[in-house]
């Protein structure tokens, strides 16, 4: 337990990645293997159940403290943590050199777990009168099972790589799925035994990071396969030796909670993984969009996961289909190491074989330029989706969060109030209306143009306004007119910059309207400063 | 009439005229000891013990200053008053005052362990106690100094076998001196920060003996500091000035390291709970053995310490002070000490 709340302490207070790995590699090297399993189980979020409760547990500390209850929340608000705060106030304890390592008290927290209270608090009495203060400090934190510490399970994975010699993704897929801490051996674990084989079990996501930069800075469009973001829940869907397994990303098993998904194992060839979204979709019959797939919100997919057994009614109301984007495995092979766009051509042959509405392709969207893709991107509300997923068409599907091949470049624009003060006709297909504007923001009680905007509106919509500019015109210059300032848009935009060619002192990247205000008077537009303050903010 | 009334200059004693640590500037000022929480500018007359003036000419520059000895017995205006030694820090001391058999005792700020430097803290017998506070809760329970320093240095040799600087952050007046006493014994060179080298100098001519130090200034070249001892205030985690130690590790001295959030909030690699005043078991302590009947509870947790000592059966009371920010001294402290060095750059 010492060596225990000593990698804790390191994990706790280390500030720097390299560290933290080094302490974990340096526990995992020389720790004793058993008590290895429970860190593995406990870093990877497998704890023992609560054997006692909180109330129980500063209850207990009180009496031996012999405090009264209001002082010890006095100082449970200064320190903001119960399990340190106990471990602050036991009396000191009997020094001894016996330090009984991690495994013996997981294992028998479990073991007391059903007993009478008196044995359960017997052991949490005697434990704490021979720990030391950090080791108390790491016991509690076991009971109460909150451990964040600092530390991610894909740090644990590469200090145990590196300790035992294998690659990452091996680790995180051998401890991933359903083992139990208590049977399991240090050897079995990482081992690829047949006997133990374990079907059930899923590989380690892959996940992207937010895109940071401008998009541009991806490279050459051609390169990356754009599809939605769903906003559903990350899932993988195995067939294996007969059966099928739904997994959710949290490492839930939750193949029981989706029977829609039931008859996907009779369609389904064995030996293939499936990466995807489970979601709520509007049934394709129900569909005005053909085969598209159409997700409802998110908040009806929750209706689904709370319960335990699932009613008629929900099947009808609230149907879950998987809408696959990868895939890991086929013909009982691991194709993660396989170009992306190869994967995703026997994606799309299975997907499509077994023509199931349980079963849907994530479409891919087509794109030649960024600018097209950000326009796209805009109308992702629209698509059922929360933005988009880029990844580059020869990834290998990695393991955790990793940048550089895949990104998620989600909606969550800058926005700002603006009036319009220019217009101008359009081209092709509109060029006899009014759809290019030039908008303002105040500067004092003077207007500043700063930004124009294309696409946003409805054909509606660019009628109406079309309509206003030719009444409200103030002065011709050329094709542009000067509009009376009145009409109030919101604009979206991804980035802001400093500029010196803009009077405003502020560039925008790809600004479009998101909305047409028409509950706001120019009075309460954004200001220049506003813009400012979004330069600094953004502006890098 | 109580022999100190708590006034908005300060703790104030009518009968004999004078203020004790005023936070205003009034005639006659007795100060327990140098921060500045405590010791502020603006008084024509300032009672303090003799190893608490050279710190105050320091730091308030020349004025009327009389130094007494500890237990050494004067007058004013008929009040009897002896300063006693408090142990918080070099000259912190404890104001007895008595009238007529009556006696009233300030602590101002106080700990129980002797650090080798401070003097040997002593309860004084009194019937009014007026304490400090600042670690008033049970969660405040300080290791022996010795361990701590064994814990320090082992730090520093482990930061030296990563190649990395240790770098300390400590008030510059007393726990920079308090932990420098631990640090020879490594055999590393230590520099300090210009507000810990201006302390040092002071007490060093005052008659202390210090470990050698050696002055940060923008001359000593970058890579004198590596895997070496750095010491400085705080005030300057983070600060460009920082950089020049790269690479390093941060270690805070201070009794709120007791608290791993706090460590972490500091974003230091260690904390070092090292604390110059008394925790939760020596202020009960105290209180005990002044035998006070009434005690007023000052800067800190005074409402959670009075409150408890209540219900333990000793009358107390909270008291609002003005005391209680060392840390805004050395952030001025370490502004002016920076500016020196900018200037002779
Ligand atoms: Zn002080
Ligand atoms: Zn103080």
């Amino acid at each position: 337990m010492r060596q225990f709340a000593e990698l804790v302490q390191t994990l706790g207070t280390s500030t720097k990645t390299n560290e933290k790995l080094d302490a974990l590699s340096e526990y995992f090297s020389t720790a004793n293997d058993k008590d290895k399993v429970w860190v593995i189980a406990i870093f990877s979020g497998r704890r023992p159940k609560r054997a006692v409760n909180s109330t129980q547990l500063w209850t207990w500390c009180n009496e031996l403290a012999q405090l009264p209850g209001w002082l010890f929340e006095e100082c449970y608000h200064a320190v903001g943590d119960l399990a340190e705060t106990i471990a602050l106030l036991l009396p000191e304890a009997i020094p001894s050199d016996a330090s009984y390592p991690l495994h013996y008290y997981l294992e028998t927290l479990i073991s007391i777990e059903k007993q009478d209270e008196a044995i359960r608090k017997a052991f949490i009495l005697r434990s704490w009168q021979t720990m030391t203060q950090p080791e108390r400090f790491v016991f509690n934190k076991l009971i109460t099972g909150n451990f964040r510490i600092g530390v991610s399970q894909n740090s644990m994975v590469n200090a145990l790589a590196k300790t035992v010699k294998l690659d990452p993704s091996v680790i995180a897929h051998r401890i991933s799925g359903n083992w139990d801490p208590m049977a399991t051996s240090f050897a079995d674990l990482l081992s690829e035994n047949t006997l133990t084989k374990d079907y059930s079990k899923p590989y380690p996501f892959y996940l992207a990071y937010a895109i940071e930069d401008d998009v541009n800075s991806l490279g050459e469009p051609v390169e990356w396969q754009a599809e939605w973001k769903w906003d559903g829940i990350r899932g993988q869907m195995i067939k294996r030796n007969g059966e099928l397994f739904v997994w959710s990303r949290g490492e839930d098993l939750m193949t029981d909670k989706f029977p829609e998904y039931h008859a996907l194992r009779n369609h389904l060839p064995n030996g293939v993984v499936l990466d995807g979204e489970i979601l709520v979709a509007q049934n394709s019959s129900s569909s005005q969009r053909g085969d598209e797939v159409f997700p409802l919100p998110f908040a009806l997919l929750q209706t689904r996961i709370g319960r335990k057994n699932v009613t008629k009614k929900q099947l009808t109301e609230a149907p879950v289909s998987f809408c696959a984007y990868d895939l890991l495995e086929y013909e009982g092979n691991d194709m993660r190491e396989t170009f992306l766009i190869e994967r995703r051509v026997l994606l799309e042959k299975i997907v499509k074989s077994i023509n199931h509405p349980a079963l849907l392709l994530s479409p891919l969207i087509p794109f030649s330029t960024w600018e097209e893709l950000a326009n796209l991107r805009s109308q992702s509300r629209n698509m059922g989706s929360e933005g988009i997923m880029l990844k580059r068409k020869d990834s290998i599907y990695q393991v955790g969060r990793k940048r550089g091949d895949w990104w998620k470049w989600k909606i969550d624009p800058l926005v700002i109030d603006a009036v319009m003060i220019y217009a101008q006709k359009g081209h092709g297909r509109r060029s006899s209306l009014y759809t290019d504007y030039t908008f303002a923001v105040k500067d004092g009680d003077k207007l500043v143009g700063f930004t124009k905007a294309y696409s946003g509106l409805t054909d509606k919509e660019f009628a109406q306004v079309d309509q206003f500019v030719k009444r409200n015109s103030l002065e011709k210059f050329g094709p542009v007119r000067t509009v009376k300032p009145e009409l109030v848009f919101e604009i979206a935009f991804e980035g802001i910059a400093a500029s010196n060619r803009h009077k405003s002192g502020v560039a925008l990247r790809f600004p479009r309207i998101n909305r047409w205000r028409k509950d706001k008077t120019v009075n309460e537009i954004n200001t220049i400063d506003d813009l400012k303050k979004m330069l600094e903010l953004y502006g890098k | 009439m109580p022999l100190i009334e708590f006034s908005d200059k300060g703790l104030y004693c009518r009968a004999g005229g004078f203020y004790i640590d005023p936070w205003k500037p009034v005639d006659k000022a007795i100060i327990t000891h140098a921060h500045s929480d405590h010791a502020r500018w603006g008084s024509k007359y300032y009672l303090c013990h003799a190893q608490c003036k050279p710190l105050l000419q320091m730091r308030l520059g020349e004025n009327n200053y009389q130094a007494v000895e500890w237990e050494e017995k004067i007058f004013v205006n008929g009040v009897q008053v002896s300063l006693h030694p408090a142990g918080h820090m070099i000259g912190s001391s404890q104001i007895r005052i008595e009238v007529n058999g009556e006696v009233w005792v300030v602590s101002g700020d106080y700990k129980i362990e002797d650090d080798g430097l401070s003097g040997k803290f002593e309860p004084v017998k009194c019937n009014t106690f007026i304490t400090e506070s600042t670690f008033g809760l049970p969660i405040y329970n300080w290791k022996p100094q010795i361990e701590i320093f064994q814990n320090i240095r082992d730090w520093v040799c482990r930061n030296k076998e990563l190649g990395k600087t240790s770098v300390f952050i400590a008030y510059s007046l007393g726990k920079a001196q308090r932990l420098l006493q631990c640090l020879p014994e490594i055999g590393l060179p230590i520099y300090v920060h210009g507000a810990i080298w201006n302390a040092h100098q002071a007490i060093v001519s005052s008659g202390f003996q210090l470990p050698d130090v050696k002055r940060i200034t923008y001359e000593t070249p970058k890579g004198s500091y590596l895997e070496n001892i750095v010491i400085a205030p705080p005030g300057t985690e983070g600060s460009a000035w920082m950089k020049r130690f790269y690479p390093y590790a941060v270690g805070i001295c201070s009794g709120w390291m007791q608290v791993r959030g706090t460590v972490r909030r500091k974003n230091a690699d260690a904390g070092f709970a090292l604390s110059d005043h008394a925790d939760w078991k020596g202020l009960l302590q105290t209180v005990t053995e002044t035998t006070a009947e009434k005690v007023y509870v000052t800067h800190g947790y005074q409402a959670v310490f009075s409150r408890y000592l209540n219900e333990i059966g000793i009358a107390a009371a909270e008291v609002k002070t003005e005391f209680g920010n060392e840390e805004e001294e050395n952030s001025a402290a370490v502004a002016e000490a920076q500016e020196t060095i900018d200037n002779n750059q």
